[in-house]
């Protein structure tokens, strides 16, 4: 073989990979880069989307969106409503899955259990917002029945007064998001072999020391991975908020999602949008990335 | 013969072709895009257009349709990328952000070449001096009252003014039944309850919200409005969830005879029998102030249609324009939609044969559409911070004089 036969046959050797590669490149880079470029480019110019001629604003939108008190406002409601969801989502989902996976509970009723203990995963976010306005309604079932039992005196209006309604959202999203945690713990609690169980009955351990020093570290890979998704998901969570309250009352429940939402679509002001939709992609930027380097180390 | 037929036949079809090319022989294809075909009975509009079609040779047009928000965001786009149909679907909050686009033609010129007769019109929205929206139907607001529950409190006479208002407010609410005198949607999530439910009030008795051009929040008449509102919610007459309720819940309530008054949509007159065919109500305008004795403002919500401003074919679009405004034309279209016409000499047919369409006609002839919203910067925006503003109002957080100030300065923003 001729050097120039080998140095042609090194590059194609070198090429062929991006070659197969190129059809899902492309597909990312029209569908994922270019939108994401494409915003961020809006968020740098006046009259974004609306003028054919928009000119460059700079940081102007940026330090618009941070001087706005209900962007802050919204950024804490984020925070409580995505925290307090995964915190509740893996607690109920760690119960129930340990319930599930449990030998102390009858077979039949275990799988009546697990079809529905599943059951708010197969709903819509429309449904579930559907269904809490129904419940939680000032007139509603859930007002009737803690008024029979003396625990509240008069009807509450759950989504429409500011102090209850980012508590109600956040209840509702919690009991939408359980059963990921649910199923994905139920998986691993059935994967951890049953001689670190049997070593420790022999130790003469109890019951929460075994979930302590046997459970919890074989399923915190899991754990901290649905966390991290979960956080990722439901920071980004719109259609749930939007139908229940709108973002109200008096702006008690909005989230970033909601602020961009109607900087676009109700101020048509698309470039402090953009920027409202950069700083979000930013936060789960971070977020992503500290997901990627834990499944490295890992 | 043949060898002289030959070259003749050649330039014919030479001229032909280029007649072609130039588009003198080829059809005109007129765009419209709106939301209103698939809230019409299936393919009415369509048949509309058919007969335009065949009452103007040579134009055809192409119906673009989808539901209202996504017509909304089409058109927004459309007006800022140049793209914009050649005849627009309109409503009247989105005319102000379009014209500053420059995206609507001004239909003042058209009108006056063409010997349009513009008293035939019921409204002309024009925006810097410039026509460029007519309302094609209009769905007007007047209170529904549930008459078994008023003569189940003893209101034996229907509120003519806000007094009388609250009085029956007060005697059909008993609250341990669930039932209440009015609601009031003030959903963020779409704040036309403000403009349907609260300023409706203000206009009913021939006020503004406006002042040469400026919003006057802070002047008396919203001022009053507001403090009206309060009074009604201080004495509970107003159904609770005010601050997400939307307008749908609104209906329902009404239809399952949880309150007795609402303000809404003409259009919902017939879901509102299907819902329950027992219910007993009547219609009647929006009370006014003490001693008012004008003509009523009666807010309305429209179809409204324009023309796009980088259209090629203005001639052709104004003549569907023309066509649409027609007399007959309008009044088939709004006795197909259950909404009042465009064309003042236009009576649709439902207004004969339908005792509550009658009644509203007979409202809607001796008042005015009125709709402030119409042709201000970013309507929706400024109901949502009016919303707002009357939400702290009616949580106890600010007086009524306050929730207008705060409506005021965010107002004066955006201006």
């Amino acid at each position: 073989m001729t050097r120039q036969k080998r140095s042609h046959h090194k590059l194609k050797r070198a090429v062929a990979p991006y070659l197969y590669l190129s059809p899902s490149l492309l597909i990312i880079g029209l569908l994922m880069l270019l939108p994401m470029v494409t915003v961020i480019g809006y968020s740098f110019q006046n009259s974004a989307v609306l003028r054919r001629d928009p000119s460059f604003a700079g940081l102007k939108h940026y330090q618009a969106i941070f001087d706005d008190p209900v962007f802050w406002a919204s950024l804490w409601h984020t925070l409580y409503f995505t925290c307090m969801s995964v915190i509740f989502h893996m607690t109920i989902g760690m119960a129930f899955a340990l319930m599930l996976n449990s030998d102390r509970i009858n077979p039949t009723l275990r799988n009546i259990l697990r079809v529905l203990y599943i059951l708010p995963w197969l709903f819509t976010a429309v449904i579930i917002a559907v269904i809490w306005r129904l419940l939680l309604e000032p007139n509603g079932v859930v007002n009737s029945i803690l008024m029979q039992i003396g625990i509240i005196g008069s009807k509450v209006e759950w989504f429409s007064s500011p102090e209850t309604a980012l508590h109600a959202v956040t209840f509702a999203n919690i009991w939408a998001g359980y059963p990921l945690f649910m199923v994905s713990l139920l998986a691993g609690l059935q994967g951890i072999p049953k001689d670190f169980y049997e070593a420790a009955d022999i130790d003469g351990a109890k019951a929460y020391q075994k979930l302590i020093f046997i459970t919890i570290p074989q399923l915190m890979p899991i754990i901290i991975s649905i966390s991290l998704l979960d956080f990722i998901w439901t920071m980004q969570v719109f259609p749930l908020i939007w139908i229940t309250t709108g973002g109200g009352p008096i702006y008690s429940t909005e989230v970033l999602s909601t602020y961009t939402y109607k900087l676009a679509f109700s101020s048509y002001n698309l470039s402090q949008a953009s920027a409202s939709a950069v700083v979000i992609l930013l936060i789960s930027l971070g977020l992503t990335l500290f997901y990627i380097r834990y499944q490295k180390a890992r | 013969m043949t060898f002289r037929l030959k070259p003749a036949m050649l330039k014919i079809a030479a001229a032909a072709w280029l007649l072609g090319a130039t588009g003198a022989m080829a059809d005109t294809t007129l765009e419209f895009t709106q939301w209103w075909e698939p809230e019409l009975p299936a393919g009415s509009l369509r048949a509309i257009m058919d007969d335009f079609e065949a009452a103007n040779p040579g134009i055809k047009v192409t119906l673009v349709s989808g539901p209202y928000a996504t017509t909304r965001d089409q058109i927004s786009v459309g007006a800022a990328t140049g793209t914009l149909s050649d005849v627009v679907g309109l409503d009247g909050a989105w005319v102000n952000n379009l014209n500053a686009q420059s995206a609507l033609a001004d239909m003042n010129p058209m009108m006056d070449a063409s010997g349009f007769d513009k008293s035939q019109v019921a409204d002309i929205v024009k925006v810097d001096g410039k026509a460029v929206m007519f309302p094609v139907a209009s769905f007007v607001y007047p209170v529904f009252v549930n008459l078994d529950l008023a003569a189940q409190a003893g209101v034996t006479k229907l509120p003519s003014t806000r007094a009388e208002f609250l009085e029956a407010a007060k005697k059909m609410t008993i609250a341990d039944k669930n039932q209440y005198g009015w609601v009031l949607p003030l959903s963020l999530q779409t704040p036309s309850g403000v403009q349907n439910d609260m300023m409706s009030w203000v206009w009913a008795s021939g006020q503004s919200m406006m002042a040469n051009g400026k919003p006057d929040l802070e002047g008396k008449p919203v001022v009053d409005m507001l403090t009206f509102v309060k009074s009604l919610n201080d004495a509970g007459t107003i159904s609770p969830g005010i601050a997400t309720k939307t307008e749908q819940e609104k209906v329902e309530e009404f239809v399952n005879n949880r309150v007795g008054m609402m303000i809404d949509s003409l259009a919902h007159v017939n879901l509102i029998r299907k819902r329950n065919p027992k219910l007993n109500f009547d219609l009647i305008p929006v009370p006014v102030v003490e001693n008012y004795t004008g003509k009523r403002g009666l807010p309305y919500a429209s179809w409204g249609i324009g023309i796009s401003a980088a259209s090629k074919h203005q001639e052709e679009a104004w003549k569907l324009v023309q066509y649409v405004m027609s007399e007959k034309v309008n009044a088939k279209l709004v006795s197909l939609a259950n909404a009042f016409p465009g064309n003042v000499n236009a009576k649709p047919d439902f207004v004969t044969s339908d005792k509550a369409f009658g009644k509203a006609f007979e409202i809607f002839k001796t008042g005015y559409l009125a709709n402030e919203f119409t042709g201000l910067p970013v309507a929706e925006d400024l109901m949502t911070q009016f919303d707002v503003q009357a939400q702290k109002m009616l949580a106890g957080e600010q007086s009524p004089e306050q929730a207008a100030a705060a409506a005021q300065k965010g107002w004066m923003a955006k201006f």
